[in-house]
């Protein structure tokens, strides 16, 4: 097997002080199905970032050696046309265009400036004819569902006669149908002499359809496995991904008892109408007082979903299902209704939408409870400047002032303050999406701190995290989401990393 | 021992910028809370600054005319509506959308208004309260349209600003000007406080006006400082303090000076310095302006924060839409007629004084205060170029390069302190 049409040797890449990947090896031999597998930020998709050129030669250590070629891409269009294409999980197609006007996007069939729209036709019915997909070459992007527009980034592919296909979790957004034909199709290709990279998290897709299959974590290579000598199996994948040693930096709370179930969703569902399928399907959960409850899962698993159509649901999800607090249905036509109710959501994406960023401490510790230090709707600017002082200390928010703008505060002091808004509001149940995500290990644990803090004061907590570490080291019991499901429910006693990983990859 | 010496010497420079008595604190002391201050506050001084550029500027260029007491009320007066629009707009641009159906629309509701009272006989003073609210009603479905339907405000505003020029147009046709007769709606437009006497040339009644101003003002500020104080927060230096409130005293008594000795305080200027005084205490002490600021810098986190975006929204264009209407009445008592062109580019005004006055276009970032500024510094251009003669093109001009100026200088600050 010296055929290799890819060979990465030795690639590191860092972001400013941050590792995202050492060393990595990475072969691919001419006409394979090739998967790659790791936790989210094992660094797959920043492996295939330097591939494709997205980031340049020069920005990365190490080499890149396909068709026998050192290759030093500058751009993304340097690897197009070596004959590398990649389709991501978000597809890059242009919904109010025709099908055969996205296959040839920027890669026009043209005389001079002008192009060749029937000509382009006929090719566009050639490509379609490739993957199998018979829709009319006029038809709207907007109109298809996902499965076919992923043919159709398949069939742009193809048109730049790609000897390298690499695909970003492709099935991630296809029901089992679309999958099984988009599975089939990859075999075609490869029987056609495409080589073909798989990025995957579902196990049994990897299994059926890899010959090898490549492990990363921690932005290392861990293995290679080979499937013509039958070292792809569950068990085995599993293993080599979660194999990290768990750091004992989970302060431990002393008396756990639980009070009555504040927070219960049955048979919860949510649609959504713009991506056009639901996100969260038939989930039962529910939280008892004074109890951490972890949700692991991969991204994209519906857990932010989950949260936000409890929380108000301010996407304006289509729902159904059950929800009741302290035992009382409710329903929550706004989030101010589930923050009187006594909820709160503290996001993962505390810059997008959850800071002011260009307000101050201050002004970003009171936004959720402004009444708090009012009166008559009028502001008591000094009662808010204690209250926001109070915060800042209790939760160690490391700062000159409350006056300081949160935009220049480091992501850990950042999602301090996030926390401290919705502390302001008194809520008795917090649900925490990613709590600890692109911030330090200090501030980690002050955070972990905080929330044991919060438990032994009588408060609930959802944590969604998906960091296996911390979901086993801070619950009292565990929740495992795969394609908007629960897949699973285990006490922290009988719950290990396997196991979560075996849940999370179904 | 020097060592030690210097560091009790600074940390106590250091306490004294905050709260060591002046007394207590040197000269040196004084001079760097000063600096320190003006370095905070750069972006907000630097309007007042250019201001007073511009106004110095032209007083020498014109031997002191500018400054004279006819030019200034005549200025002020002159700005009144577009004032009362760039404080809508400000809103309105902080909650990163836009109104260009103002003007039309303000021309429209004065004509309104004229013809309430010419042809329907309705008094005056059941005419205001009328157009004011049909202004809220329109405002409010300005609203509608961009929170709840979805459009664009530039494109929604755009199409009203086409509907309100035709509806002028309309009402305006068969009579064309419409003269209003009724001295007291006039007045608001043209008239003054009334006389009561006069000292030495200068009108009493706004002289005591000014002084009750500055009498309030200083009360206000020193009820805050006591009020930081017992809850036992640092305040600037007496020092400071003083000198501020010896500065901004002056200011009023100043401009009290300058308007009492033409013909006093015009009910415009009174209406204006109302409504800036109500909306600046609406954005900096309301649980309202607070959730507009935040809808403004991040609407996401506004609504995950329990915010009611939609609502919000609702509410910056209706009271867009009320101040709209009271600039029409304003334009109109001015003009003492409705006329078929009124309102013609009113909008983008009241945009530019906006923005000179340091709304950011991003959103989430502006002052009523700073939008009046911007405002002033706008007609005190066009007034003091109109006095030195400078011809109407090279205005626009020059008008345009201070706009331009103005937003360059306002990005420039916010990337150095970002």
């Amino acid at each position: 097997m010296s055929d290799y049409i890819l060979e990465m040797n030795n690639i590191s890449k860092e972001f400013t002080g941050v590792k995202a990947l050492a060393d990595v090896n990475f072969k691919v031999a001419r006409g394979e199905i090739h998967c790659l597998i790791g936790e989210n930020g094992a660094g797959k998709s920043t492996l295939m970032k330097v591939l494709s050129g997205v980031y340049p030669h020069g920005s990365y250590k190490g080499d890149i050696v396909f068709e026998g070629q050192v290759q030093t891409f500058g751009r993304i269009a340097d690897s197009v046309k070596a004959g590398i294409a990649i389709i991501y999980q978000e597809l890059a197609l242009f919904p109010d265009l025709t099908v055969y006007e996205n296959i040839f996007a920027g890669n026009e069939v043209r005389r001079g400036a002008v192009v060749n729209w029937n000509q382009t036709i006929v090719q566009a019915k050639q490509m379609l004819d490739k993957v199998k997909l018979d829709v009319n070459p006029e038809t709207l992007i907007k109109d298809l569902g996902v499965g076919k527009q992923q043919l159709v980034e398949i069939a742009k592919a193809l048109s730049k006669n790609v000897k390298l296909l690499i695909l970003d979790e492709p099935t991630a957004a296809l029901n089992e149908n679309d999958s099984e034909n988009l599975l089939a199709l990859l075999r075609e290709l490869k029987s056609q002499g495409i080589t073909c990279i798989m990025i995957s998290h579902k196990l049994k897709e990897v299994i059926s359809i890899a010959d090898k299959a490549t492990v990363l974590r921690d932005g290392r290579t861990i293995c290679t496995l080979d499937a013509s000598k039958g070292e792809i199996s569950e068990s085995v994948i599993i293993k080599n991904m979660v194999g990290r040693e768990i750091e004992d930096i989970y302060p431990k709370r002393a008396n756990k008892s639980f009070g009555s179930t504040i927070l219960e969703v049955r048979d919860w569902s949510a649609y959504d109408s713009k991506l056009g399928r639901a996100v969260v399907k038939n989930v039962n959960l529910h939280v008892k007082q004074g109890e951490i409850v972890g949700i692991a899962g991969l991204m994209g698993s519906g857990r932010t979903e989950l949260a936000l159509s409890i929380f108000g649901n301010p996407k304006s999800y289509k729902l159904q299902g059950q929800l009741s607090v302290n035992g009382k249905p409710a329903t929550f036509r706004h989030t101010s209704d589930a923050i009187r109710a006594g909820i709160a959501y503290v996001t993962e994406d505390r810059k997008g939408d959850g800071l002011f960023l260009i307000q101050d401490i201050k002004s970003n510790v009171t936004a959720a409870n402004l009444h708090g230090v009012s009166s008559k709707g009028v502001i008591n600017a000094n009662e808010e400047v204690k209250v926001a002082q109070s915060y800042k200390d209790s939760l160690y928010v490391k700062a000159p002032s409350i006056e300081q703008i949160v935009g220049n505060l480091s992501g850990g002091n950042q999602q301090k303050v996030s926390l401290g808004k919705w502390l302001f509001v008194g809520p008795k149940l917090l649900i925490l999406d990613e709590p600890t995500r692109g911030i330090d290990v200090g501030a980690k644990f002050e955070i972990y701190t905080i929330m044991n803090r919060l438990i032994s004061e009588g408060m609930s907590i959802i944590m969604i995290s998906s960091e296996l570490g911390e979901v086993l080291g801070m619950s009292d019991r565990v929740y495992v989401m795969a394609e908007g499901r629960m897949k699973g429910e285990l006490s922290i006693e009988e719950a290990d990393q396997e196991k979560i990983m075996q849940f999370a990859t179904q | 021992m020097t060592n030690t010496l210097k560091n009790a010497n600074t940390s106590s420079v250091r306490g004294g910028r905050h709260k060591l008595p002046a007394s207590e604190g040197t000269q040196a002391n004084m001079f760097n809370e000063a600096k320190s201050l003006l370095k905070v506050n750069i972006r907000e001084y630097g309007m007042y600054i250019a201001l007073f550029v511009i106004m110095l500027t032209f007083s020498i260029m014109t031997d002191g005319l500018f400054m004279s007491s006819r030019n200034i009320s005549n200025l002020l007066d002159a700005t009144g509506y577009t004032a009362v629009l760039a404080v809508g707009m400000t809103l309105v641009i902080i909650i990163r959308h836009i109104d260009l159906s103002v003007g039309f629309a303000a021309g429209f509701m004065g004509a309104i208004a004229a013809i309430l009272m010419t042809q329907a006989g309705m008094p005056f003073y059941v005419t205001i309260p009328v157009i004011l609210v049909l202004g809220v009603v329109i405002g409010m479905f300005n609203g509608v349209l961009v929170a709840s339907v979805g459009i664009p405000s530039f494109v929604a505003s755009l199409a009203g600003m086409l509907i309100f020029r035709g509806a002028l147009l309309q009402v305006t046709e068969k009579t064309g000007t419409i003269n209003v007769d009724d001295s007291h709606f006039n007045a608001i437009g043209n008239g003054y406080l009334p006389e009561l006497a006069e000292v030495s040339g200068l009108k009493l009644l706004s002289l005591i006006l000014g002084v009750v101003v500055i009498l309030l003002y200083i009360y206000f500020e020193f009820a805050k400082r006591r009020n930081k104080q017992r809850y036992q927060f640092e305040v600037v230096s007496k020092s400071i303090f003083a000198i501020k409130l010896v500065f901004v005293s002056a200011i009023i008594a100043y401009i009290t000076w300058i308007l009492a000795g033409y013909n006093g305080f015009s009910w415009t200027v009174i209406i204006m310095l109302a409504v800036v005084v109500i909306y600046h205490f609406l954005m900096n002490n309301t649980v309202l302006g607070r959730h507009i600021y935040a809808v403004g810098s991040n609407p996401e986190a506004a609504h995950l924060s329990g915010i009611n975006v939609k609502k919000i929204t609702y509410i910056v264009f209706g009271s867009m839409g009320m101040l709209t209407a009271l600039s029409g009445i304003l334009y109109t008592a001015r003009l003492q007629s409705a006329t078929t062109t009124a309102g013609t580019l009113f909008e983008l005004d009241a945009i530019a004084a906006a923005y000179v006055g340091g709304v950011s276009a991003a959103g989430g970032v502006g002052k009523v205060t700073g939008s009046i500024i911007g405002a002033i510094v706008m007609a005190s251009l066009s007034s003091g170029m109109n006095l030195l003669g400078v011809g109407i093109s090279y205005q626009y001009m020059i008008r345009g390069g201070v706009l331009a100026a103005a937003v360059i200088f306002d990005v420039m600050t916010r990337k150095k302190r970002g």
